[in-house]
């Protein structure tokens, strides 16, 4: 292994292989706790963390795993990993921990630590999957801080709880945005932030499956020529 | 009392519906709704899932986890809360091979038509985002069958529209970029504030 194939499974992930807007992993969380940015960051810490090093634990111990019972195994080890964190979590900062309510739970069974752990991790060395696990968590954590930038910027005029953009409600000039502190509108922000990332890199669009026919379009009938 | 539960039920399936309003099982919700049959495979699958371990969790919360729920053993004092996640994995992961294994021996037919979903069940957020929900609104072992039920039936139905909006968006003419997931994503986002408008209901 050569440092440019490190650098390359690390930098992969982050826009070209992204696990949320290439591979469908992973997007519950994204969307759920993305209203407030310094949650948010928390949130990312603890998934990079936990895929990281579940990727680099089941690395380890890959060639013992049988693989009837390889999804307990790895399910065992992300969480006992999870619980560590949500400990760590509750007794440091107990305010974030109740807002992030069952989301650091559901880590367990965020896709990324899965499928990480069975596409990279059951096949590769251990720090080599360790740096896969940290870059497919830096790629989740970069949408992640994207859309809560967006929506606590917008949605509240603020930013990790400092005013940017003073509200008209405390004398200034913005009115917030109060459509995007609800959570659907995650969903509409990575579904246009895909948009931009595929107009970009054309490779990753989809293709169509039912082309529409020439004829199915309605004739030009301002250049027919009239029989009168 | 049937009024209470049939209001558990109501509140589940449609104000907190677990896939459009908390947003759980969003990785298999958007990756096997391309088609209505496998959408509804996959829906009957997680109701059924749901509604065993949303209840075999609750028991364990209450004799064994919870704290004090040892007192039975003479350990009073004991709180196990922390091992909670592994158990419930645990529960799930197997209940999950469990039933698999019955289907493949007693109902083939019912095998052949979930087998594909079954392993990918266990995965799903939405199975373990229900136990935990259940333990955080402390409900009682019947309240926790009534809650496992309403959670898988409001992401199946969930699931099999968004499949049928899918397969109407099949003859439209999207713009490139936005083609499959972007589109799909924007749909789920317009469905969710659809069932927003059910928040103001209390029951």
């Amino acid at each position: 292994m050569t440092v440019k194939q490190y650098k390359e499974v690390l930098a992969k992930p982050l826009l070209e292989e992204n696990p949320i807007t290439l591979q469908i992993l992973g997007i519950c969380s994204a969307l759920a706790v993305t209203s407030n940015l310094s949650v948010t960051l928390v949130m990312c810490v603890a998934l990079t963390s936990v895929v990281s090093f579940s990727n680099l634990f089941i690395s380890i111990i890959r060639n013992y795993i049988p693989s009837s019972v390889r999804i307990i195994v790895q399910m065992t080890i992300i969480a006992s990993l999870v619980i560590v964190v949500d400990e760590l979590l509750k007794a440091y900062d107990y305010e974030t921990s109740k807002k992030l309510s069952v989301f650091v739970g559901l880590i367990i069974t965020n896709c990324i630590v899965m499928g990480r752990a069975e596409a990279f991790a059951m096949k590769e060395k251990p720090f080599i999957s360790f740096l896969d696990g940290l870059g497919n968590g830096l790629g989740y954590s970069i949408i992640l801080i994207a859309v809560a930038v967006v929506r606590e910027l917008f949605g509240a005029g603020t930013l990790m709880g400092y005013e940017i953009l003073p509200l008209v409600s405390n004398g200034g000039w913005y009115p917030a945005n109060n459509l995007l502190l609800l959570p659907p509108s995650s969903f509409i922000l990575i579904g246009l932030m895909i948009w931009g990332i595929r107009a970009y890199k054309t490779d990753q669009v989809e293709p169509n499956e039912y082309k529409l026919s020439g004829h199915a379009t309605a004739p030009d009938l301002s250049k027919r020529e009239l029989n009168v | 009392m049937f009024e209470h539960y049939l209001s558990i039920f109501i509140t589940t399936v449609f104000i907190e519906n677990i896939a459009l309003s908390v947003f759980l099982g969003m990785c298999t919700f958007i990756a096997i709704s391309k088609k209505i049959d496998a959408a509804f495979g996959l829906g009957i699958a997680v109701i059924v899932v749901c509604l065993i371990t949303v209840p075999l969790n609750n028991l364990i919360y209450n004799t064994i986890l919870k704290e004090g729920a040892l007192a039975w053993a003479g350990l009073p004092q004991a709180n196990l809360q922390f091992v909670g996640l592994i158990s419930y994995i645990g529960v799930i992961a197997a209940a999950v091979q469990i039933l698999e294994m019955f289907l493949d021996r007693f109902v083939p037919a019912l095998y052949n038509a979930l087998g594909v979903f079954l392993p990918l069940i266990t995965v799903n957020c939405a199975i373990l985002g229900a136990s935990l929900f259940m333990i955080e609104k402390d409900l009682k072992f019947g309240e926790s069958v009534v809650y496992g039920l309403g959670a898988g039936v409001g992401w199946a139905m969930a699931i099999v529209v968004l499949a049928g909006i899918r397969e109407k968006l099949k003859y439209s003419d999207i713009p490139e970029g936005l083609q499959g997931l972007g589109v799909t994503f924007l749909i789920v986002g317009l469905m969710s504030f659809g069932f927003m408008s059910f928040g103001g209901i209390s029951l």
